[in-house]
């Protein structure tokens, strides 16, 4: 960490509670982001987001091209699904999905000619009627690409009488090990601001935050000369970088509003309702993407990282690229991974095996090492109340957990375990190492039963 | 390689800090005071702890096995609550005595309440309490320092409060040298404690802070007041077992609330009932009855004193 940027402590924003963690990102911070080619099999689950699950569009023994709308989405809250090679349909059946469980996915081989269909260039999109670029964000499959995998169209679709005076820009990436937003804040730059910009201009915000943690500061200077040189381009529109305090879970969405605006989102209620919309730096280059080159999510920055991985690395990899595809780009193991982590090791998920693809929600793979690896006892709550003492959301984590092991439902009312998003931070910190998040999750399952 | 990778559920990093790491933390903070009251108090003090110890670790063990619970005694809160029981007895107290309140401490204190984290009371204090009713003459027999059992003396307490004697000799009493409790009389000893807790985040700092506060604002109060009835403040935060209690017993994480509102409002208390005893109770000292007072309105105080609900 240069020291010349300290003295902006005084200045970083944050918000209450929250913990600080060891941040293992220098294992990759420094790596290039490098392409992945496609392998022969690719996997694509249908159903790569939150919300309505896709209907597949093609039928084995089909060929697709690259960037086909292979998976349709019906609902509102959904996303299409576009196929990342060209190819034969092989087969659709159930596999692992890293995140959602076992679910139906469409196996493509891919003939490696990568023939595209024709994406659309636009050169000047700014011009177009916000409910067209809208479309154009939902067609290409957007969904937040900061790990939730919210429909993007959703987000930009405003309710008649709410208005957005204000667009953050989650550059904040607090998950530990994980640098790909980081390394596209450094190399996308430009790209990332013209997203950030269709995306201001579409819910005609008057502000523009762009927060990034203290430890990416390589991210801060770069965000900062570009903003200053494409003021012109952008008809004067300034977007203000805003420096944050390197605390977990600085990225929640509640958190970040919090740090830049000092609104708190009431419980039950959106960004929207309080006149804020949060999108990831990740997405935002994104919604460039598929805004000016035409081009679907059919690949996104993922972070390979681990102390068991010989380079780790922040790549581009097409989305449905199977994990053991990877490992081989990444110099393979210097021993076998103890643990495989899908997302960061605070909220991520632990997987069974390196068949599953990389889907849209991933932000990166994290391999740990027998020597890093935490086995743990949950032992009796000693009530030290550092959880209470953290939770960014103001909740008594350790008495939900205290109600919930003692089946005390109707004392949960009042703890209001709802409010929780399930960020970690308590279960990080117990030094009974008491499952927290899990008796909260029950308490949330069990709260909606009673209602 | 395929399906060999261990599974758990999130997060997959954790704090370095744990319940073994806490209790070494407190064993460590309190080897000071032990050094300082096996000086001044010699072999009685050795043989004191060493029977506190083991009796807590043996009954710890006994109840655990019949009440068919995991033997936990390995984990340091019995080997704490025997150190922090032997701190607060007479020098010159029996050693069977000593093995009772360990019983009261351990059994009913701690594992009928359903062992670690779930007692009300602090298991030591409530041991304590319990032999002060039960046999206050051992309980109230004060020797001073490197005398063993020939020269009794009453505590500084007691000198202030029964005959009015006020000439109070401030070092002796930040050092160490005068009659009380094994462990208490050692102000020095207990601060340095306190501070390696505070630096390694063990205990919160604002009861200690709350509770000292409010003894030493209450006696500056009633020093101005009347300066040769009561004494002065200094003497009130030194004398006793103030530091102890601030330190070691009230922030015991357990039976103090776990709001940060809450623990303000917990060593308020304790400092406003250790005042109204040691100026107008009947007893010299009142830290044990203010922090077990305490312990009891602690799970009012967490529902009390509950944080705002976010964005409300």
């Amino acid at each position: 960490m240069p020291e010349k940027y300290r003295f902006l402590t005084g200045y970083m924003k944050t918000f209450k509670g929250g913990v600080s963690l060891p941040e293992h990102k220098d294992l990759t911070v420094d790596k290039k982001i490098r392409p992945i080619p496609p392998p022969f099999e690719m996997i694509l689950p249908l159903g790569q987001h939150t919300g309505a699950p896709n209907k597949p569009l093609v039928n084995p023994g089909d060929s697709v091209k690259v960037g086909q709308c292979i998976g349709k989405a019906e609902a509102f809250i959904s996303a299409p699904l576009h196929s990342p090679v060209s190819g034969t349909v092989k087969a659709i059946k159930d596999i692992f999905n890293p995140i959602y469980g076992k679910k139906p996915a469409i196996i493509i081989e891919n003939n490696g000619k990568d023939t595209p269909v024709s994406f659309i260039k636009r050169e000047d999109p700014e011009s177009l009627p916000k409910e067209e670029l809208i479309a154009i964000i939902k067609d290409a499959g957007l969904v937040g690409l900061g790990g939730a995998a919210f429909p993007t169209h959703v987000k930009m679709n405003i309710p008649k009488g709410k208005t957005i005076d204000t667009l953050i820009v989650n550059g904040a990436e607090c998950e530990p090990y994980l640098t790909c937003d980081h390394r596209l804040m450094v190399e996308r730059t430009g790209e990332i601001l013209k997203g950030v910009y269709l995306v201001a201009s579409i819910l005609n915000a008057k502000n523009i935050f762009l927060a990034i943690e203290e430890n990416k500061l390589s991210a801060i200077f770069a965000m900062e000369k570009a903003t200053v040189q494409m003021k012109k381009e952008f008809h004067g529109k300034q977007i203000q970088i805003i420096v944050l305090k390197t605390k977990y879970p600085q990225g929640g969405e509640k958190q970040l509003i919090k740090a830049v605006l000092k609104r708190e989102v009431p419980p039950g209620k959106l960004p929207l309702d309080v006149g804020v919309v949060v999108q990831n730096a990740g997405t935002c280059f994104a919604i460039y993407e598929a805004v000016y080159k035409g081009k679907p999510l059919i690949e996104r920055c993922v972070t390979f990282t681990g102390k068991c991985l010989r380079e780790p690395g922040n790549f581009t990899v097409k989305i449905g690229t199977p994990l053991k595809d990877v490992v081989g780009h990444c110099g393979g193991f210097t021993e076998t991974p103890a643990k495989i982590i899908a997302g960061g090791p605070i909220m991520g998920i632990a997987q069974y095996s390196l068949d599953i693809p990389i889907i849209k929600g991933i932000t990166g793979i994290v391999f740990i090492s027998k020597k890093d690896l935490e086995i743990y006892e949950e032992l009796p709550c000693i009530r030290c109340g550092k959880c209470v003492d953290i939770c960014p959301v103001n909740l008594m984590p350790t008495d939900i957990g205290r109600m919930v092991k003692y089946s005390r439902w109707h004392y949960l009312d009042e703890l209001h375990p709802s409010d929780c998003m399930e960020c970690g931070a308590c279960a990080y910190i117990c030094p009974s190492r008491v499952p927290l998040v899990q008796y909260i999750k029950l308490a949330k399952i069990k709260e909606s039963e009673r209602k | 390689m395929e399906n060999n990778f261990y599974i758990s559920q999130g997060p997959h990093q954790f704090t370095n800090t744990s319940v073994q790491k806490m209790m070494k933390d407190v064993i460590i903070a309190l080897a000071p005071a032990i050094f300082a009251s096996i000086y001044f108090f010699r072999i009685r003090a050795v043989i004191l702890f060493a029977v506190s110890i083991v009796s807590c670790m043996a009954f710890e063990a006994i109840f655990q096995l019949f009440m068919k619970r995991k033997i936990t005694i390995l984990d340091g809160s019995a080997v704490v609550t025997g150190m922090l029981l032997a701190m607060i007895m007479p020098p010159s107290l029996p050693i069977w005595t000593c093995i009772v309140g360990s019983l009261v401490a351990i059994g009913l204190a701690k594992q009928l309440f359903g062992g670690l984290g779930a007692n009300i009371f602090n298991p030591a204090l409530l041991g304590r309490a319990f032999l002060m009713a039960a046999f206050p003459t051992y309980m109230t027999r004060w020797n001073m320092p490197f005398t063993l059992d020939a020269v009794t003396g009453a505590t500084p307490l007691g000198l202030v409060k029964f005959t009015q004697n006020l000439n109070i000799n401030y070092q002796e009493l930040f050092i160490g040298r005068v009659s009380g409790s094994l462990g208490e009389t050692s102000a020095l000893a207990l601060i340095i404690g306190g501070i390696y807790l505070l630096i390694k985040k063990t205990i919160d700092w604002c009861i200690p802070l709350a509770y000292i506060a409010t003894v030493f604002v209450i006696s500056s109060v009633t020093n101005m007041i009347a300066p040769d009835t009561y004494a002065g403040a200094v003497f009130h935060v030194l004398a006793g077992g103030l530091l102890i209690g601030a330190i070691f017993m009230a922030t015991d994480p357990v039976t103090s609330p776990v709001t940060k509102t809450g623990r303000w409002v917990f060593g308020i208390g304790c400092g406003l009932i250790t005042m109204i005893i040691r100026l107008w109770g009947g007893l010299p000292e009142g830290v044990m009855y203010s922090i077990l007072l305490m312990n009891a309105v602690t799970p009012l105080l967490n529902r009390l004193t509950r944080p705002r609900r976010y964005g409300t």
